[in-house]
């Protein structure tokens, strides 16, 4: 049941170079925490810190209660599994797994006892005795897996661990990891840039961009109240739609307007000037007669992927991506209008990128 | 059309092999020749075209094995046992110093690191008989003359930088994620260095071997001037006696080139696998 807690983490690099800026994090024991962010952002320079394998440049880490700055990473209480999984090739598989136990002096009965267990729980004791050259992508990575179980560590790190994985096993693997979390249920820290996989595995989602945490949240809150422009348009798949526009005030009514369309908004926001963005996730778009039409545009590309349909509507100015279901007919060429749900529209100030709250939700 | 496409390929091939097999002639024919010189029973050199042994006696080798000095020594013996102990000697310090110093140009960053490299790469571009003297004087000073530790170091000097180059390019292509895994995994440096980058890099280390045992076992100059006693020499300084300024034994001259090739010949044997996997180290990902 380790917590880990990161206070004001920075790395700074000789030339002066910021990667990671002041990261606040509070991990609860237990919790499958995914830090997520488009590459680059530092997570991966986050979770090296955690594991020790990089130095901190500023703040402080606990685990357990206990400063570990300063402490190697084999006294960390920790697991990793990397990218590329970092199977030591010249051992077979039991080998690999009992390695970090030879070298904390366990009991030859005791190595033996735990790699069966590790190796059962994750179904690769038929390859225990086999070289990391004779498994597949998959068994490598389950034989990373139970490199880090047998040592039954207080927090497991993960790198992108699905990355070098095909679209298929990658899925079939995500599903596994999390079967794995709710048996062994100790506290995880995940690095990824799928947003699938953080949206599936987190209880806690950490989105990082140029070295910044932009939100933290359980996956609903973020994908439902973003706080920013850029955790909108991360998370969700084909990503939110953004369209420039005025916010206009008149009397007690409140207006967005375009260039060629205009909108009443249904509830009472304050942005922080008239500049602002719209956003609309593509599931939220629909198509409608031309008299109740917001949008009307032309139809440009049209993906089909089998269960739905990913429609991009040029409107002028901007583009539109709407998702549909597969069973609807449109030619591309063809001129579509288009509304949305009301309440499902979420708002940006323009100049800072912030979410514009509605004001019962700031009351809350 | 297949067909002419079938004799187009034949015709390639028996060109390639044509061009091969002249090639291999060039090469193995002066080797032939050495053989039927050793494998006579005389010191004559006799100009003939015919590589092929016209008798075979082994008088030249048992000469060449079981030859005595004044003292009634049988020197081919003193003169294995140095060569044997100097390539050793250079080979251990050789494999033992490069593989250390090229794991921390692979991995650690410290003050002077590329210059430390270039400076290696430097000494390699002078030929050896130009630091002769000032070797001979440090060599004299250290009263390490006619003494075979002092001729391992110095063909230990010689060999290092060559292999803390091969060394240095292998343990780069070494995943750095490995290391840190067993940094984990709760490993300190030694015994990341002992348990997995040493065992990883045999081949690389098997090539190093090779290479200083060969620059020991072959070498002539500095052993001709450092060491001055028969019962001192070298295997390579003994076969140079064979050649006088008068006369020349082009038998025992043959007869011990042989010899002298014979274990080179076998760890080759041996280490092929290896250096061929070591050479083309790096090149593609395991």
């Amino acid at each position: 049941m380790a917590e880990v807690i990161l206070k004001d983490i920075s790395k700074i690099y000789d030339n002066n170079k910021i990667v990671v800026n002041k990261v606040n994090l509070e991990i609860k024991g237990n919790e499958f925490v995914v830090i997520v962010g488009p590459s680059g952002c530092g997570k991966t320079t986050t979770l090296r810190m955690i594991a020790g394998l990089e130095e901190i440049s500023e703040g402080e880490l606990y685990i357990n209660g206990k400063l570990v700055n300063d402490v190697p990473p084999k006294d960390r209480d920790i697991a990793m599994v990397f990218q590329n999984y970092a199977l030591y090739p010249h051992m077979n598989v039991f080998e690999n797994m009992a390695f970090g136990l030879r070298i904390r002096k366990f009991s030859e009965e005791e190595i033996k006892k735990r790699v069966s267990e590790a190796a059962k729980l994750l179904e690769i004791d038929q390859l225990l005795y086999r070289f990391p050259k004779q498994l597949s992508g998959g068994q490598r990575q389950r034989v990373a897996m139970g490199r880090a179980i047998v040592r039954n560590p207080a927090v497991f790190l993960f790198d992108e661990p699905l990355s070098n994985l095909d679209a298929k096993l990658r899925t079939q693997m995500r599903s596994e990891l999390a079967r794995l979390h709710k048996r062994i249920g100790a506290t995880t820290i995940y690095v990824t840039h799928d947003q699938v996989e953080a949206m599936t595995l987190a209880d806690k989602i950490v989105i990082m961009n140029n070295g910044f945490v932009q939100q933290i949240g359980p996956p609903l809150e973020i994908y439902n109240r973003p706080k920013n422009i850029f955790v909108a348009g991360f998370i969700g798949s084909p990503t939110m739609n953004f369209i420039d526009c005025k916010f206009k005030k008149e009397g007690e009514r409140t207006f967005l307007k375009g260039e060629n369309w205009s909108f009443e908004l249904p509830s009472v926001y304050e942005p922080e000037n008239s500049d602002v963005i719209l956003g609309i996730r593509p599931e939220n778009l629909f198509p409608v007669d031309p008299s109740s039409a917001i949008f009307r545009g032309t139809l440009e590309i049209r993906e089909v992927l089998g269960s739905e349909l990913y429609l991009y509507v040029n409107c002028g100015t901007f583009t539109i991506c709407l998702r549909q279901e597969a069973s609807h007919r449109f030619e591309t060429g063809e001129t579509i209008y288009l509304n949305f749900k009301p309440e499902t529209i979420r708002l940006f100030n323009k100049g800072s990128g912030l979410r514009v709250n509605k004001k019962e939700e700031e009351k809350k | 059309m297949k067909i002419i496409r079938k004799t187009k390929l034949f015709l390639a091939q028996i060109i390639t092999h044509i061009f091969l097999i002249l090639f291999s002639i060039v090469t193995i024919y002066p080797v032939l020749w050495v053989f039927k010189m050793a494998l006579s029973d005389s010191q004559n050199f006799r100009v003939s075209l015919n590589p092929v042994p016209e008798s075979i006696s082994f008088t030249n080798f048992s000469e060449v094995i079981f030859a005595k000095n004044m003292a009634g020594q049988y020197i081919f013996f003193y003169q294995l046992f140095n060569s044997v102990a100097v390539s050793f000697i250079t080979t251990l310090l050789g494999v033992l110093l490069a593989t250390t110093a090229a794991y921390a140009f692979s991995r650690f960053k410290f003050p002077l690191r590329r210059a430390g490299l270039m400076a290696f790469l430097v000494t390699q571009m002078f030929p050896g008989t130009m630091m002769m003297i000032p070797l001979y004087i440090i060599m004299d000073k250290l009263g390490l003359l006619n003494h075979l530790m002092g001729l391992a170091l110095v063909y230990s000097t010689t060999s290092i930088p060559f292999c803390v180059w091969t060394l240095k390019g292998y343990f780069d292509t070494i995943p750095k994620e490995l290391e840190e895994s067993a940094m984990i995994d709760g490993a300190g440096r030694l015994k990341i260095f002992v348990k997995i980058i040493l065992p990883l890099a045999r081949p690389a280390i098997a090539v190093t071997a090779l290479f200083s045992f060969m620059t020991a076992w072959n070498e002539f100059i500095l052993a001709a001037t450092f060491m001055n006693k028969e019962t001192s020499y070298t295997l390579p300084v003994m076969l140079q006696h064979f050649v006088g300024a008068h006369n020349t034994e082009w038998g025992h001259f043959a007869a011990g080139a042989i010899i002298v090739a014979l274990p080179v010949v076998i760890l080759f044997y041996f280490l092929q696998k290896n250096l061929v996997s070591g050479l083309t180290a790096g090149s593609v990902k395991g």
